[in-house]
Order: structure tokens, then sequence, then C-alpha cells
């Protein structure tokens, strides 16, 4: 059975990221760009399912520009056997990669689809969702445990209030949620082992898909900034501002 | 024009989070029509059917929709969805997980977590954990949408009187079966509907400290407790309890942060709150900077000593 694993490559999580002033979007320029960390997570599920053997290959795809190749290198550095990259410079939103990622289950025919629960950019949570749906197949988010058991896999998934587990015909959708795993290291040579690896190019037309943005952001603004508060020296002047001066206890 | 709210509830009940998507509903359109999809859920819809501004409830019931699982949810949402302009979802675990499902059935985009509607087509929504703000606009006929709770007020529960239409419910998709549940009971106000949230952070040490100085405090204030992550990954406090850009967003009347630090995925999750306090040790803590009232203190001694002024 293959696995297919999605990669975004997004501004990384440790830097903070400044609105534009002409309020055109964030300034990305020269920021460091990464692995989204919940794909990063969905790799490691992916290659630990090898590892103990139930899977024959796992394949990561990242749809983007150019630079996503180092996306999926990091992914391969993980243990993806190869990458797929599908090359475009247009703005891609959930809908045209769940359509890309739809077209290549069609090529691949993978037992098992595992995405990032959300992007850590415009924490959409969308696309797992969206592919499961496109290409009729059971689907399984926020995933904190995930088990093959002959033709179904059992996972279990964070929801309000505790956990929940789901029993899913393969092939299928599943989404990863921080706990399921924490991903490896990767080692000097692994990411040479990497560079070596098997990387085929897409383009958007040639699977078929219309990539074209169905959302217009019409502008993006620093969200409003709170008043400096003030320090207080106990926890008796804590209480009785929060009493009489706040009035919310 | 009229809107869909896809109700989050137990079977018994309406949650919270639904009210506040009914506002949003509102925002949008003038007809707001609510759909509770579940199994023996005669009492959530007649809860629904009281929830103020709400013009019609679709009660759709069948063993199918039992456990909520996204696949045969989002075929009943897609079953009426012609009818409707805007399809709303809240987002929580159960909305997230069915929203995108339905707007790719209808091939549409969605517009998740949004925070304001500032027209029929054009909404705000935080990106880059709560950055930054976009607006957009979206250029589909259907609208699906999921809606952050503390973006807008809750409809007032009662005062409705909506008449309450039953449709027949799909069949089981056969391709996912519910296996079992460990879903905590717990006295305490829901996370995101608490008015008062007491929350601990790694400098808590231990899960025995994390109990023994949050919980009187919480209890004392009858609030709900929450936890950054670095405490929730340390085993300190369950899952459910993380406050943050991927666990739950809060925005409370009092946000009592101790031993946080205040990571940017943190403040994403409360920095909407309306009073917040930080207690730490450490005077350079991000958190102090988004606090109303700031206590340096170790927090060991200091937490006990305000449960015991209160």
């Amino acid at each position: 059975m293959k696995i297919l694993v999605s990669v975004k490559r997004v501004v990384d999580y440790n830097v903070k990221v400044r609105v534009k002033s002409d309020g055109s979007g964030v300034d990305i320029a020269n920021v460091k760009m990464s692995m989204n960390p919940f794909d990063e997570i969905a790799v490691e599920e992916a290659v630990r399912l090898k590892e103990k053997g139930v899977v024959t290959e796992v394949i990561a795809v990242s749809c983007g520009v150019a630079q996503c190749q180092e996306t999926l290198r990091t992914a391969m550095a993980i243990g993806a056997d190869r990458g797929i990259l599908v090359e475009t410079n247009e703005e891609l939103q959930p809908l045209a990669v769940a359509k890309l990622l739809k077209a290549l289950i069609e090529k691949e025919q993978p037992g098992l689809v595992i995405l990032g629960k959300q992007a850590i950019d415009d924490d959409c949570n969308q696309t797992g969702q969206m592919l499961a749906a496109l290409a009729d197949l059971p689907q399984a988010t926020f995933a904190s445990k995930v088990e093959i058991a002959g033709d179904k896999v059992n996972v279990t998934r964070e929801v309000d209030g505790g956990l929940e587990t789901l029993a899913l015909n393969i092939p299928a959708v599943i989404t990863t949620d921080l706990r399921l795993n924490e991903p490896r290291y990767v080692t000097l040579p692994n990411i040479m082992k990497a560079k070596k690896k098997q990387l085929d190019t897409f383009k958007p037309e040639e699977l078929g898909v219309d990539v074209a943005p169905r959302i217009k952001t019409l502008k993006v603004s620093e969200p409003p900034k709170r008043g400096a508060g003030v320090k207080v020296p106990d926890a008796a002047t804590l209480i009785d501002k929060l009493k009489n001066e706040a009035k919310v206890i | 024009m009229t809107a869909l709210v896809i109700a989050d509830h137990d079977n018994a009940s309406i949650k919270s989070a639904t009210l506040n998507t009914v506002t949003a509903a509102k925002a949008c359109v003038g007809d707001v029509h609510v759909l509770v999809a579940g199994e023996n859920a005669a009492a959530a819809a007649a809860a629904a059917a009281q929830i103020a501004g709400v013009a019609k409830v679709i009660h759709a019931d069948g063993a199918s929709l039992k456990h909520g699982l996204a696949e045969n949810i989002a075929a009943q949402v897609l079953a009426i969805a012609g009818n409707y302009s805007h399809i709303l979802f809240p987002a929580t675990a159960g909305g997230k997980n069915v929203a995108p499902r339905v707007a790719a059935k209808l091939d549409v985009a969605q517009i998740s977590d949004i925070t304001k509607v500032d027209g029929p087509d054009t909404f705000e929504r935080p990106i880059y954990a709560g950055n930054a703000i976009a607006t957009v606009q979206s250029g589909d006929a259907t609208k699906v949408i999921t809606v952050r709770g503390t973006g807008f007020d809750a409809a007032s529960a009662t005062g409705g009187a909506a008449a309450v239409e039953t449709v027949a419910a799909v069949a089981d998709s056969g391709k996912s079966s519910f296996v079992g549940s460990e879903i905590v009971k717990s006295d305490r106000p829901e996370l995101t509907a608490a008015k008062i949230i007491v929350s601990g952070g790694r400098a808590l040490g231990s899960e025995e400290k994390f109990k023994e100085v949050i919980t009187p405090l919480a209890d004392k204030l009858g609030a709900a407790i929450g936890a950054s992550r670095a405490a929730v990954d340390a085993g300190y406090a369950p899952n459910d309890l993380q406050v943050g850009q991927t666990g739950k967003i809060v925005a409370p009347q009092l946000y009592i942060a101790c031993g946080i630090s205040g990571a940017i995925q943190h403040l994403a999750g409360m920095k909407d709150s309306k009073v917040i306090v930080a207690i730490n040790k450490d005077p350079e803590a991000p958190i102090f900077s988004v606090a109303d009232y700031g206590l340096e203190a170790d927090l060991f001694a200091a937490v006990p000593e305000m449960t015991a002024i209160i």
C-alpha cells in the first residue's frame, strides 16, 4: 500500500509576520520558510507506517512555487521515498489544492492520504476534508492515533471534550493533530540521500485542474492592539483590582 | 436569500457556539434556518426553535446521524443546500470537520473562522495565528463559512418560536463507522463558553501541581480550565484544554494566565479576552505585553494566595 502525504511551504512558525503598510498582504520577502508543522507530523506518521512494514511507499506532494522542492527534499530526508511537485506561481487556495491532490490520487492510487490539519499561514483547515469529499473517501480529521487493521484504518481523533475513534474503509484521508507523533530530526546523511531521490514535476494544466482563486483578498490589516496594562505588586491588590476596577469577579 | 446554520448539539441540547453562529448568519442575510441533524434529537431541535431570530428549524433524525460522521452530516447538508445562499457552521471540532466537505461538493471555496461580516460576500478572518486580519470577498454562488464564536455575540437562546420541519435522514455512507469515545464529563463551564478561564503553563512543572494550584482557583471562580501547548505537550493537562492557534480560541470576560510565557501561538487563542491577568516570575515574559494586570511573582505562592482571598 502506498501513502500520499502533502506538504506545504509556509513562513516558519517562529517568525512573527508583519503586515505590509499598503495593506496588500503580509511581508514574506526574506523570511525563513519551513514545512508546515502539521505536515511534518503527517510525513513522520507515513514513514513510521512504512517502517512498521504495513506500507510500501511514501510519496510526498507539494503544490506551489519552484522552491517547494526544498520542502519536498525535507520530506524525503524524513523518509519519504519520492516527491511530486505541482508547480505554479498562482496563489493556491484549499479547493484548488484538493483538486490537484485528487488528480494525483487517481494517478497513484494510494491506500491512505495523510495531510496536516491546517496550515499555519492561512489557518484554513480545509484541504483534507475537501480532498476526501472530491474523491468520495472517508475522512478522519485531527488524528492523534492511526492504526491500520486489514482493510480498515482506526483513527483516534481529538474532538471537543475528549477523543473519539472511527474505523474507516481504506482508501481514506487522515489529517494530523499535534500529538499524533513527534517528528524526528533529519540527519545530514539523510539530507544527502534525499537529494538523490526521484522528484517529478507537473503543471496544474497537465493534471487538468483549474486553480484560479475563488476568494479575493481585499486587504490585510494589523489586528487591534491591546493597550498597555499595569503591574500590580501582590495577589491582594490584583484581586482588589479585578473586583473593584475591572469588575469581572 | 436565506442562511442555513448547522447546529452543534448533543441531541439533547444546543451547544452555545450555535448561538454565535446564528448572529453571524443574521449579519449575512435576513432569514436564518437551523439544521439539527442527529439521532433522537427532538429536544435539540425544540431548543433550536427557541433561538431568537431563527425562522425555521429543519430536523433530520436517524441512526446515520448519531455520531456526527462527516460523510453523513455533509450529505444531509447537501440534500438541502440548494435552498440557501449562505451555509454557516460553528468553528468547533464538528463544524470544521464537515464544512469543507460541503464546500468541495458544491465546488465553492470555504471562508474559515470569520470574525466579522462586512457584507453578504465580504468577511474578515484572522490569518497567521491572528497576527493579521484578512478582509476577503467570495465570488461563489453559495458561501460556505465557519464562524469563530468569539467574534460574534450569542443570539438569545429563548424568545424564538420557529416551526420545526422534519426531513428524512440520509443513508449511511458505509465508508466509516464510530468505534468509541472518551469524553470527559465535567461540571465546569465549556472552555469556549466560559466567562472566566484559569489557564496554566509549563511553569506548573507537573500534572499534580497543575491540579493542586490551578483547580482550586478555578473552582472558587466557577471558571473553566485552560492550558498552554507546552503544558499539554508535557502531559500536565489533557489535549482538549489547549488554548491557542491550533487549540481552542477563547474570549472570556477574564483570562488568568499562570506560568504561561505567551508564545504567539498561545496569544492567538486568548488575546481577545476582555480582561487578561498574567502571573509570571519572568518580567520579560511576552504575556505581560497583552495583560491588563501583570503580577510578577512565583505562581506557587501567588495563586494559592488569590484562591484564599477570593
